[in-house]
């Protein structure tokens, strides 16, 4: 145990970075009113020939970026510990790899994870939140060129979990990087997708998918920073919100820097508001240093249930309820075929399923 | 034999103005076998009548019924009419994104005959009812209508048709934007479920190019939301030639 000392500027609230979160509910996270354990409750489901799980000090495995996120900072000053994986140079791992956190009932948890894609190395790497937790938590990705990973988490959490994290990636050339933050449980959920790259001819994927119901506030924060010429990101996140207190943020900041030239960028946010209250902010903002590059847009949409698909489909015959869980699911189906890990594919589409009953 | 009766149906919508009454007062009966053309000039609310009937919830029955073998329709929900053997083909069917049109299909015919067709025979049946309607088999792992052109959303109505087995069909310009083969492909369906189903049809058109493929027993003209002449194949011929100047107010 350790008790943070540092000067933290706690968020009042009224910081843009904050303003849409419900502080109060974080449970001292931010505030440093709660003691964060420095321990690791990840546990992988088994380690493939060609990727390596290590615990090594903070030492050992110091920060590879830059943060100015409260809660990330006071993570890394508590946390001494930094879980390791390594994905070895050249390896070529075609089932994904799995690691659940359970953390289910012990006290609150500061967690760093570092993720070492090897050169030309592929992987998918599966991160599996479930249970109820306290949790801040930052885990680092770094690719070295030529490197391919898939990166999956689930935040399958009780309905009564805080989880703030931050997932930073540094793309190297040539490497490409596909995220998949599905976000589906927690009664505060907020998650920092980060992207950096250091070198050319990078690209980075972020996909998300979030669904919220009562008394559930789910943000995803996505930043990224282009000032390396020649890369690309996508991102594309869909979420749904369901029950009067369901809330549900989205920032998609990209920036491109005038040395960045050559970069081809896209981002996307859809919601589904499937009753009267629900919130969804949705804010895209794409700031760009130089004329010289392939590409650069966004588009936010927030809208209502598309009563004409309904109408639709039970005119042939399907009742209200099912027509409804096949739109639903449709919406979301762009997101999760992409997966292209069946077991997960239909474990969401189940739980999507669930959301949709228990909203009722 | 089933039989639809429409009696004095006035229904409204409602607008910025208020209720706005589109149907005034419609008769029309439908028995198994038949064909119903009706024509009549754009807006008079042919569609409206169609929309009703599948029970679309933009649309408000004044008064008036619709019974399909003596059950009330008005009183059903949109599926259970389909259930009960009735069918519509839009004139603007409608995208439904990710959903694929086999998973649609099958999630359909479950819901109509009440229980899942065995796999084997129903990939065929897909298969059979596909290859008759000219639509490559790669549809059915497209979202449903997305990205579909007009004449293959026509097709895919009709294909629907084929597999649901309806006891009374309404075909709201299933014509419009078809070409000649696809014309020919689509009415040689309707005509294949009216054999095999001895099934009922009311044929909305604006075009007797449709009606030289699928014989009409009756024509009706369709003015001002109600039917206002009722004739046999010539009415349309003589439609066709002068128009509904007669039928409208002056
Ligand atoms: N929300 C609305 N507000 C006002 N008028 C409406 C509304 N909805 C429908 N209408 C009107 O109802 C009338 C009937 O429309 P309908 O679509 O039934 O016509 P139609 O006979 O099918 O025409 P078409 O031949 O062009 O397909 C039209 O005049 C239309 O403008
Ligand atoms: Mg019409």
């Amino acid at each position: 145990m350790s008790l943070a000392t540092t000067n933290y500027l706690t968020p009042t609230g009224r910081e843009e970075a904050w303003r849409f979160t419900p502080l109060s509910r974080l449970a001292g996270l931010h505030d440093s009113s709660v003691e964060l354990a420095d321990r690791i409750s990840l546990s992988a489901r088994g380690v493939p020939a060609g990727a390596r799980l290590e615990i090594k000090s903070s030492e050992e495995a110091p920060s590879l970026s830059a943060t100015d996120d409260i809660v990330i900072e006071r993570v890394r000053d508590v946390a001494h510990q930094v879980l390791v994986l390594t994905i070895e140079k050249n390896a070529e791992i075609g089932e994904p790899i799995f690691l659940l956190r359970k953390s289910e009932g012990q006290a609150p948890e500061a967690s760093r994870v570092q993720i070492q894609a090897g050169a030309h190395s592929h992987a998918t790497v599966v991160i599996e939140n479930v249970g109820s937790a306290v949790l801040g938590e930052e885990i680092e990705i770094n690719l070295e060129p030529g490197a391919n990973l898939r990166f999956v988490t689930l935040q399958e959490w009780d309905n009564n979990a805080v989880h703030i994290g931050r997932h930073h990636a540094i793309v190297g050339k040539d490497a490409t990087f596909t995220s998949y933050v599905i976000t589906v449980g927690g009664s505060v959920v907020r998650i920092l997708p980060t992207v950096e790259y250091s070198g050319p001819g990078s690209s980075a994927d972020l996909y998300g998918l979030y669904f919220a119901t009562d008394n559930q506030h789910l943000e995803h924060r996505i930043h990224v920073e282009h000032k390396i010429p020649n890369a690309k990101s996508r991102v594309n996140y869909k979420g749904a919100l369901s029950g009067q207190s369901a809330r549900t943020v989205w920032i998609g900041d990209v920036f491109i820097k005038a040395t960045a030239e050559g970069t081809d960028t896209y981002e996307l946010n859809r919601n589904l508001l499937l009753s009267d209250g629900a919130r969804a902010d949705s804010v895209p903002n794409l700031e760009i240093e130089t004329g010289e590059i392939v590409g650069a847009g966004h588009a936010s949409t927030t809208g209502r249930f598309d009563d004409e698909q309904l109408f639709y489909l039970q005119s042939r015959g399907i009742p209200a309820e099912e027509a409804r869980r096949l739109v639903i699911r449709g919406f979301f189906a762009e997101i999760v075929a992409k997966l292209k890990i069946q077991s997960l594919e239909e474990r969401i589409m189940n739980r999507i399923d669930t959301e949709l009953e228990e909203a009722k | 034999m089933s039989t639809l009766i429409i009696k004095d149906l006035h229904v409204s919508v409602s607008t910025d103005e208020g209720m706005k009454e589109i149907l005034r007062g419609v008769d029309l009966t439908i028995n198994s076998g038949e064909t119903h053309a009706i024509m009549g000039p754009n807006g008079s609310g042919k569609s409206t009548l169609a929309y009703s009937i599948a029970g679309h919830p933009k649309y408000t029955i004044t008064s008036g019924s619709v019974t399909l073998d003596g059950q009330d329709v008005l009183d059903m929900t949109v599926d259970e009419r389909a259930k009960a053997g009735l069918f519509l083909a839009m004139q603007y069917p409608v995208e439904v994104p990710g959903v694929s049109v086999s998973n649609f299909l099958r999630t359909a015919v479950t819901a109509i005959r009440g229980e899942a067709p065995k796999i084997r025979t129903w990939v065929g049946e897909v298969k059979e009812a596909m290859t008759a309607l000219h639509m490559d088999p790669e549809f059915s792992e497209r979202s449903v209508n997305e990205g579909f052109s007009g004449g293959e959303k026509k097709r895919h109505e009709i294909l629907q048709m084929e597999l649901l087995k309806p006891k009374i069909a309404i075909l709201d310009e299933t014509d419009s934007g078809l070409d000649v083969d696809a014309l020919r492909t689509v009415s040689e369906g309707v005509n294949r479920v009216k054999e095999n189903q001895d099934l009922g049809i009311m044929l909305i058109t604006h075009y007797t190019r449709i009606l030289r493929y699928i014989n009409p027993d009756f024509v009706h003209v369709f003015a001002g939301g109600k039917i206002v002449e009722e004739g046999g194949p010539e009415l349309a011929a003589k439609l066709e030639e002068s128009g509904y100047a007669e039928y409208l107010p002056a």
